[in-house]
């Protein structure tokens, strides 16, 4: 049976894709942020998962506001990275499974999370910059992958205990495939940030590690938050971090955690890094 | 005709995309969603504004897009990630838009936004179970 090897929770702003593309890595601005990384890096090689399931938003590449669905899953063969207009260079296409793809959509409709199937999906900087941060180092991506787009974008959009709710279902619905193989999930977004308006430049340090708290050892904390008390405290677009609970509730009630790093200013934003794993 | 109000609606200055703003901008974020596509980006340089008409966008919409008027496009219902596909290929910043709402410097935004890390890896330790270096 497949089996859930961790969760990881990671921001996915563009300024993370510019800064690898520039080999700014060693920089004294970035130097701490991608320093945070290395452990992940370890920990990814020694778990060597076999399927990575990405949770993210789409911020207006692969859907527009004529058809934003709420949850999204990616049922294709392959997933190609596109010009999104930001300026971001375009990445090597990603291996996707289609057969496990659709195994997760008919368990998650079988457990009431009506969600979307996607055949053709271009991913966007809030899959790809992750995906980079985690294996850029190697000749090929070395996991397959499965993109889950949550509406964080056009509201209404979901609430945190929704999030956390299709978590729950997204674990069963992993753990009840039966190929032998090992699944990563990423949390990504966030922390605080709000990039518009006169509030633009938001970052919240204690709502952001009160954040980190939750998601590892109470997520019916931020489960309980009203999407405008955390717009309110993280910001418009620092909403995102509801997708962290995507992640958690898919692994086990308790959890250990293997890794915890947080930095700020990464651009406008608070970056928060996460490395959860099953006590199995 | 009645839009719901919510508790977000009485943040100072914080536009939330939600249904009202997006049935009202509809289509400047379709004309901010064309530039996705390179092309559409050097049609929209070679003539700004016979692209706005292109897409019918409204008097007041198109004279924020014509002016580069940031705040004017967010206030009218743009949304901040399709108004990075304008921004950003024309060489603009997340820093200088920011800067641009707040009508100060992009030097001052981004001195502000250091300041948020100050005193960041001592915070951590009193935590505890940080990774600090």
């Amino acid at each position: 049976m497949a089996r859930i090897v961790g969760g990881v929770t990671t921001s996915h702003i563009p300024a993370i894709g510019n800064a690898m593309t520039e080999r700014l890595e060693n920089t004294p601005y970035w130097k701490r942020f991608f320093d945070g990384y290395e452990p992940v890096k370890r920990w990814l090689e020694d778990v060597a998962p076999d399927v990575a399931v990405v949770v993210y938003n789409d911020h207006g590449l692969n859907f527009f506001l004529n058809n934003i669905p709420t949850f999204a899953l990616g049922c294709a063969d392959r997933y190609d990275n596109a010009d999104e207009g930001w300026g971001l260079k375009t990445l090597a296409s990603f291996e996707g499974d289609a057969e496990f793809s659709w195994h997760i959509a008919e368990s998650l409709i079988e457990q009431h999370i009506d969600i979307a199937t996607c055949q053709e999906m271009l991913v966007d900087h809030g899959f790809v910059v992750p995906m980079a941060l985690m294996w850029r180092h190697l000749p090929k991506w070395p996991v397959k992958v499965i993109p889950l787009a949550v509406n964080t974008v056009q509201h209404p959009i979901p609430t945190a205990r929704r999030c956390y709710e299709l978590g729950r279902a997204l674990g069963k619905a992993i753990e009840s495939y039966p190929e032998d193989l090992k699944v990563v999930i990423f949390g990504t977004g966030g922390m605080s940030h709000q990039l518009q308006g006169e509030r633009a430049g938001l970052i919240n340090v204690d709502y952001d590690l009160k954040t980190m708290e939750s998601v590892i050892s109470d997520p019916e904390w931020l489960a309980s938050q009203s999407t405008s008390q955390i717009i309110e405290n993280a910001g418009t677009e620092g909403v995102e971090v509801i997708m962290w609970l995507v992640m958690r509730g898919a692994l086990d009630d308790r959890v250990k955690v293997v890794h915890k790093h947080y930095h700020t200013p990464i651009s406008n934003t608070g970056a928060g890094v996460l490395v959860l794993q099953n006590a199995a | 005709m009645s839009w719901r109000k919510h508790d977000y609606d009485s943040l100072p200055g914080t536009y939330v995309f939600d249904g009202k703003t997006a049935h009202a901008a509809y289509r400047l974020n379709k004309l901010l969603f064309s530039f996705n596509n390179e092309e559409n980006r050097r049609e929209f340089a070679r003539d700004k504004a016979a692209y706005a008409d292109k897409y019918g966008l409204t008097p007041e919409q198109k004279k924020a897009l014509l002016e580069d008027d940031f705040l004017g496009m967010l206030r009218l219902g743009a949304n901040i990630y399709y108004l990075a596909k304008l921004a950003v290929p024309r060489g603009f910043t997340v820093q200088d838009a920011g800067a641009a709402f707040q009508g100060i410097t992009t030097e001052e935004f981004k001195a502000k936004l250091l300041a948020k890390g100050e005193g960041l890896t001592e915070k951590l330790e009193r935590q505890g179970g940080y990774w600090n270096g």
